[in-house]
């Protein structure tokens, strides 16, 4: 376990290091959560076309935006991966002892921190357009390890994804069929009752739709969790481990 | 002594769908020698390589390598090697310091002994006056040696290097080729080395194989291999007649010799 946690912290220190240094990724990706809140959501809101209860439609779509950010961002996490495999950076870390899954483990926690900084900006953004935050300590350390568990996810999915198609340009392809299906068929912008069958089933079995069940009851003052946190944790959770599972099976076919 | 060979392979094969990169190959490389591994493209050295550093799995046949079998005992071996990939590897986002840490960390060199470890492998490679400064900022050759101090950090029993000179200057090429001899003698290290360059075989290698078509081709010292071919045959002249292609393309050897000396004359 110490050998685990001492090779999976080696990953994320590198990672953040990186991330320090240039942070031109942050800030880019800080625009789309911004246009969808500020134009988008604000527009949306105008309308009034889309019942949401008791919260407004920003409200409503603030943990949403958030988790569309996190799946953008850690989706693209496996051009990086091949990136390093195109490097040989991939096959240094394949020939040392460390154990597969730390170096597979590591990546995914810095998605996670990653992701908390996605948060950040998402937070302010939401707060300056004056949505009902929930700001509780509670509150606030469960939406950080939503958003890491959720960056974790899809950061896997990304390294199992560029495992299987180990170039950027066939990675690119898959990347962009795969983000805007899932963002769409969640609940993120529209809730669960109003989708047709069909979509609500795809929907279902969606964990994006997890997560953000999970972040409208824990970031907005008066949201709730439809399926609760104990379903929405342990999806996000078993979903995760069957991820880390794959990707540490798929991870050393890198460097064949 | 079933030990006495850093790298023993039997009948060691890979196979890529139809095509057999390894055929069938047997190699023995005893403790504390520098074996260069030489081929055309494509002849399968990387692919030798891949699997004595447990990269890939073979279709079949088996290896032991610093005594540990490379299927059963994988991490085992990944203990006592060092790798230099034909690829510059080193993460040129980090400094030359933060890429030998990350080595030590997953090396798991213990944290009182890292520093001291890393001080020494930067003044071995004369890279201490860059050790902070980012990799990308590196000359090909400061790379290369950062990759030897990265490979040797955790002072492996067996280091492979891929290439490790190729697109170097000759001044980066032959300060790399010091610090090989040097980690023998001083470390008694046991190197295996692929290459295209034939001067470099012949300053680094006590021993070397020739790779055709997945097969070897011939194994032996270079001076003897030189002297096997008659006289004033020289390490291209060995490389053309065993890596094949060139005599089928080219004529026979001694066409190749008389053309050359012809060359020569003419100047």
């Amino acid at each position: 376990m110490k050998r685990f946690i001492r090779e999976s912290a080696a990953i994320v220190q590198v990672e953040l290091i990186k991330l320090i240094r240039d942070p031109t990724e942050i800030i880019s990706r800080a625009v789309q959560p911004l246009l969808w809140l500020v134009v988008f959501g604000q527009v949306l809101a105008q309308v009034r076309g889309i019942q949401t209860g008791q919260l407004s439609y920003l409200a409503f779509i603030t943990p949403g935006i958030l988790a569309q950010s996190v799946l953008f961002s850690a989706i693209f996490y496996g051009i990086a991966i091949i990136w390093e495999r195109d490097l040989g950076v991939v096959h240094k870390l394949l020939v040392s002892p460390a154990l597969r899954i730390s170096l597979v483990f590591g990546k995914a926690v810095a998605a996670g921190f990653r992701g908390l900084l996605q948060a950040t900006v998402i937070y302010l953004i939401a707060f300056v357009m004056h949505v009902s935050l929930r700001l509780d300590p509670f509150a606030i350390f469960a939406v950080l390890v939503s958003v890491m568990l959720g960056s974790g996810i899809f950061a896997t999915f990304s390294l199992v994804i560029a495992c299987i198609v180990k170039t950027r340009e066939r990675f690119m392809g898959i990347g962009q069929l795969l983000t805007m299906p899932m963002f769409f068929a969640s609940n993120a912008i529209y809730p669960l009752e109003i989708m047709p069958g069909w979509l609500r089933f795809i929907a279902q079995i969606n964990p994006l739709t997890y997560l953000i069940d999970a972040l409208r009851g824990l970031m907005i003052t008066g949201g709730e969790s439809i399926h609760g946190y104990a379903v929405d944790f342990s999806v996000l959770l078993a979903v995760f481990c069957a991820l880390l599972f794959v990707a540490v099976k798929l991870y050393p076919t890198l460097a064949e | 002594m079933p030990d006495r060979f850093a790298i023993d392979t039997s009948e060691l094969t890979r196979q890529f769908g139809n095509l057999t990169a390894v055929d069938h190959i047997a190699l023995r490389v005893p403790y504390g020698e520098i074996f260069g591994l030489l081929g055309a493209n494509g002849a399968g050295k990387s692919t030798v390589i891949k699997m004595l550093t447990t990269l890939l799995s073979p279709t079949s046949g088996t290896a032991d390598v610093g005594g540990f079998d490379i299927i059963r005992s994988p991490a085992d071996v990944r203990r006592r090697i060092g790798y230099v990939s034909q690829l510059l590897s080193a993460d040129g986002a980090l400094t030359g310091y933060e890429n030998l840490r990350l080595s030590a960390k997953l090396y798991d060199i213990p944290a009182t002994e890292r520093k001291e470890r890393i001080e020494n492998a930067l003044e071995f490679m004369s890279l201490v006056d860059s050790a902070d400064k980012l990799v990308r900022t590196y000359s090909g050759g400061m790379i290369r040696r950062l990759e030897l101090a990265q490979a040797m950090l955790h002072r492996p029993a067996i280091l492979f290097l891929d290439e490790p000179t190729i697109g170097l200057d000759p001044v980066a090429r032959h300060t790399v080729w010091d610090r090989l001899i040097d980690l023998r003698r001083n470390h008694g290290m046991t190197v295996l080395i692929t290459t295209h360059d034939m001067e470099e075989a012949e300053a680094l290698c006590d021993n070397l194989a020739i790779l055709h078509r997945g097969k070897i081709s011939v194994v032996g010292k270079p001076a003897e291999l030189r002297a096997g071919l008659g006289e004033g045959a020289n390490m291209d002249d060995v490389f053309v007649h065993y890596a094949g292609g060139s005599i089928q393309e080219s004529g026979t050897f001694r066409e190749i010799v008389q053309n050359r000396r012809t060359a020569h004359r003419l100047g």
